[in-house]
């Protein structure tokens, strides 16, 4: 698999930036191999180039994967903490998707389009509305009450933080990385 | 004895006293007349023989209200009655014009004053607000049951014990049910595996353990115990090694532990049935056996699997036989609570049919048809379901706490000290070792590890009841001769997990600073977040090349909506996707909730006044279109609202047929009417709620009559079939209360301070089905019954745009 020589300096970098063991980063080099036939790079397979980048290479890849680690138990407060505002700032970016560093109307407008997106049926005022309800209700909560003449930009990134606050983030946005035997062939 | 209210302070005090007085005197009819009739003692040592514990009890109507009976009616001198109500046969006896006939009504009668008992009971124990925050209610019961029981010992009658029957057929299911069909799935699922390893591994380390243990302590222990034998203390040991559902609710309820936790003693106790189900039988049949052979173990254990799937597999059938039928009752929407009911107690019962675990039956049943029966039935229906499950299993709950005191008093006891407190100690240990064991195993998988803190909660959570008590009376007691032994054990465990860990859980909980449960509200933006995440977690799982925990999850809700909602929900609303069906139902609470807070002046503080504006000024306001709404649920919700609001008047004026575009769905004009309409309606409200007096409601013809006088009234006619036609009438009681389900409009209008005897609405212009002119509000597309029409809900605000200056206030009465 190359000289390995240098892929394990190589790997002892990225396992100390993004906190995987080495075991787990060549896993997920095999995996990537495979996605990417064995490219360097993984190309952008949407149509519209939406996001930001074309292609990401193995580094991308894991600084991405990292997001998804569970939380260990040896975890101080402090740990935790910065580890659930990194998985929130990913979630966050995922919604502001230019990036302005604020989800706006029309950003979670499409958010809840493309949810509701699997069903034909739907309307598009349906998802509207809803996104309106619900970026009032994040208006609210994050400002309280408003004049009628007040504009609520919106959902910046602390407001975002403050939305989440119920619900404990760390538990859910995980993946299993531990059973990574259990990588099956790419189909 | 503080009661909390300021009015009528010594009233609250008498009144526990004059329950207690009240309800212990009901019962002494049953004692006089129960001297005359054969004495039933216990009951079910052969279930089918003498029928009665709970005094001549037959499988009754479980439903039966308790009737208004004021005790006071009964003198004492009640016990002449049997004799002289069957005196009609003597001839030359005047006519009795006043008759008394007790044995004909007394078994029902009976009945009914112990489920009154109970509920005076928990009316009593809420007015003592003191008490009932150290002790949890479950110890009071049981403290009564035990007062009772001791009163009708005293009186000199025998007091009835708990008949497994009754407990397993009629007391134990709604409990059952309740829980199950309340279940909160989506945490259940998440922690399946932690809850089965717990209930199964769990209760049969518990069982053995404590079996051989007993065993050991049975053959050292001396006379009178060396006798019992290693099997007979294994069914011991399997008997109360279960954690009881029915204690643990009673408990886990008051403390409001946060959800995992609760999710997890919960769920075991609930699937722990199966293994009890079958220890129980299996050394129930070994008892009687001197070997054990291999072959018989190994049947036991192939049974384990048959009862626990068996049990689920009927409970499913079930399920979804009464999602189907559910599905069709739509025009008959009274009768759809019981089909719930009855296909849930049928799955209880044919389980119990082939001695599968009727608990895991009932549960998978429940969970089973939730989502489609939800999907189907009526807003009514729905509330009738959860209030009749609530109100028999807290009745249920009641009583079989009672019971249970009075059985204590009521039982043969024998008192062995070495084996009470061995089992007692046993037990504990047993569940601390277990608990621990487990967790380090389990922890191993789980992603959200289980800190030492939430392990100690799970230990000190396994509560004993009931269901062990009842287990045990099932005994044959030619088999099991040292039955009673056994039974004053159980108790002594139950009394002391209920008691002593039921008390200091709550002050243990605070201490240890347990995380409690969380009471905020399910928001939309969680529920969007929630579904965000599945997808993002899904999309990388599959980038992982994982199978997944989301990649099967992902994989069920495809198969859910594509094949298994077309069949079993009815109409249009098997392709609703779950964020919308969300949506309405959130919609749905708030217009319940804007209704039902509709006081004077009492404006709810959760409201917001964030509006559209606030969050989209800039472009022109977007149209706010509601989600499609399906005909019957914009018939309840006006209904809801018909019933509830007051209508007010519309102005007419400005509203003109022909400045509506075709195209409902272009409203910028419109949007901006209805802001200046708010605006204005908002500050007329302000003034005419201070300055005018009581608005008068009319009559459908005097409305009318209005209608046909004013000049830009409408027709209700279409003059074409492509445009929108708005039919609006001035309020009358009649029409249906229209409203506006934009969150925003709601809040609007809740701002908006109701006149004193009424609440004024918004006006809504809503789709309308054919109906007579004049009585509805309505915004009529034309009269083609087509699916677009059903999305147009427009929302506009009060009396029209031009409110008439010079007509005054929109508050004078008419009609008068």
């Amino acid at each position: 698999m190359g000289s390995s020589h240098s892929m394990s300096e190589e790997i002892q970098e990225l396992a100390e930036k993004t906190g995987f063991t080495s075991e787990q980063i060549e896993h997920l080099h095999r995996r990537f191999k495979q996605l990417s036939g064995d490219q360097p790079t993984i190309r952008n397979l949407r149509q519209e180039s939406d996001g930001l980048a074309d292609e990401i290479n193995f580094e991308d890849f894991l600084t991405i994967m990292s997001y998804f680690r569970p939380i260990e138990m040896n975890m101080d407060e402090e740990q935790l903490d910065h580890f659930r505002k990194e998985k929130l700032k990913f979630l966050f970016h995922m919604y502001d998707s230019d990036h302005d560093g604020k989800i706006t109307l029309q950003e979670y407008r499409n958010v809840v389009e493309e949810l509701l997106s699997g069903n034909p049926h739907l309307e598009k005022e349906s998802a509207r509305s809803i996104a309106d309800g619900a970026m009032m209700e994040a208006a609210s909560i994050c400002v309280g009450q408003m004049e009628p003449d007040q504009v609520y930009e919106g959902i910046t990134f602390e407001d975002f933080l403050k939305i989440w606050q119920g619900i404990d983030i760390e538990t859910k946005m995980h993946v299993r990385f531990l059973n990574m035997e259990t990588i099956a062939q790419c189909h | 004895m503080r009661a909390t209210g300021c009015l009528g302070v010594p009233t609250l005090h008498k009144l526990p006293s004059v329950f207690m007085v009240a309800a212990l005197l009901g019962l002494l009819p049953l004692l006089h007349s129960h001297g005359l009739q054969p004495n039933p003692m216990l009951a079910s040592e052969a279930p089918h023989h003498y029928p009665a514990v709970v005094r001549g009890n037959e499988p009754g109507d479980f439903t039966s209200a308790p009737p208004g009976i004021s005790e006071e009616i009964h003198p004492l001198s009640k016990h002449s009655s049997n004799h002289t109500g069957n005196g009609h046969s003597k001839p030359e006896k005047a006519f009795p014009v006043l008759g008394i006939d007790y044995t004909r009504i007394r078994i029902p009668f009976e009945i009914s004053l112990w489920i009154l008992l109970a509920c005076l009971m928990k009316l009593g124990f809420h007015v003592i607000p003191s008490v009932s925050n150290i002790v949890p209610e479950s110890c009071l019961l049981i403290v009564v049951g035990l007062l009772v029981g001791g009163l009708i010992k005293g009186v000199g009658e025998s007091p009835p014990i708990l008949n497994s029957e009754i407990f397993f057929l009629f007391l134990l299911p709604p409990i059952i049910l309740d829980a199950g069909y309340f279940l909160p799935l989506r945490q259940f699922m998440e922690n399946l595996g932690t809850i089965l390893i717990f209930a199964v591994v769990g209760t049969l380390w518990n069982a053995f353990f404590l079996g051989g243990l007993m065993y050991a302590v049975c053959q050292i222990g001396g006379t009178g115990l060396n006798h019992i034998g290693l099997l007979a203390n294994l069914l011991f040991g399997s008997i109360i090694s279960a954690v009881d559902p029915v204690a643990v609710l009673a408990v886990f309820e008051e403390i409001h532990i946060n959800e995992l936790l609760h999710i997890l003693v919960f769920g075991e106790s609930l699937l722990n049935d199966a293994v009890t189900v079958v220890l129980y039988h299996l050394f129930e049949e070994f008892a009687n056996n001197e070997q054990v052979t291999i072959i018989d173990i190994l049947l036991g254990f192939i049974s384990f699997f048959v009862v626990s799937l068996g049990g689920v597999f009927i409970g499913i059938i079930y399920g979804i036989v009464a999602a189907f039928t559910s599905r069709f009752t739509s025009h008959i929407r009274v009768i759809e609570p019981l089909f719930v009911f009855l296909y849930s107690y049928m799955a209880y019962l044919s389980a119990e049919l082939f001695h599968l675990s009727g608990i895991m039956a009932l549960i998978a049943a429940g969970v089973v048809m939730r989502p489609y029966v939800e999907a189907n039935i009526s807003h009514k229906s729905h509330t009738t379901i959860k209030y009749f499950l609530k109100m028999w299993s807290s009745v249920s709950e009641t009583l079989i706490f009672i019971f249970l005191g009075v059985s204590t008093v009521a039982g043969k006891h024998y008192w062995n000290w070495t084996f009470v407190i061995s089992t007692l100690l046993f037990c504990l240990i047993a569940r601390v070792l277990g608990v621990l064991g487990l967790t380090w195993f389990i922890n191993k998988f789980r992603i959200v590890k289980l800190t030492p803190k939430d392990q100690f909660i799970i230990a000190y959570g396994g509560l004993r009841g009931a269901i062990a008590f009842s287990l045990c009376y099932l005994l044959d007691y030619s088999h099991f001769n040292m039955r009673d032994m056994f039974l004053t054990a159980i108790i002594t465990v139950i009394f002391f997990t209920v008691f002593v860990q039921g008390m200091t859980i709550r002050p243990l909980v605070d201490l240890l600073a347990v995380k409690k449960k969380q009471e905020t509200k399910r928001s939309i933006n969680e529920e969007i977040h929630t579904q965000f995440l599945d997808h993002l977690l899904t999309g990388i799982e599959d980038i992982c090349g994982h199978y997944g925990h989301h990649h099967w999850k992902d994989k069920l809700n495809r198969f859910n909506k594509k094949y298994v909602k077309k069949c079993l929900i009815a109409g249009e609303r098997s392709k609703e996707p779950q964020l919308i069906a969300f949506y309405h139902k959130m919609e749905m609470k708030q217009a319940i909730e804007l209704v039902e807070s509709g006081g004077i002046g009492k404006i709810p503080s959760a409201v917001s006044t964030v509006s559209m504006q606030n969050i989209h000024p800039k472009t022109l306001p977007v149209e706010r279109i509601l989600p499609a709404l399906s005909k019957d649920k914009e018939e309840e919700i006006r209904k809801i609202l018909r019933n509830n609001l007051q209508k007010t008047r519309q102005r007419l004026r400005s509203y003109n047929r022909h400045t509506l575009v075709a195209d409902p769905y272009e409203e910028a004009w419109n949007q901006m009417l209805l802001r200046r309409q708010k605006v204005r309606q908002l500050e007329k409200k302000m003034n005419n709620y201070l300055t005018v007096p009581a608005h008068k409601v009319d009559s459908p013809t005097m409305s009318r009559a209005r209608i046909g006088s004013d000049p830009l009234a409408y027709e209700p006619k279409p003059d074409s079939e492509n445009l929108p036609i708005i039919t609006i009438d001035p309020a009358s009681p009649q029409s249906p209360e229209s409203v506006d389900l934009v969150n925003e409009e709601m809040k609007g209008m809740s701002r908006l301070p109701p006149s004193p005897e009424e609440d004024e609405e918004g006006l809504v212009m809503r789709v309308k089905e054919p109906s007579s002119p004049g009585t509805d509000d309505v915004f009529t597309p034309g009269t083609s019954d087509s699916p677009s029409n059903q999305r147009m809900l427009r929302c506009l605000s009060d009396p029209g745009p031009r409110p008439e200056p010079e007509e005054g206030e929109p508050f004078i009465p008419k009609g008068q």
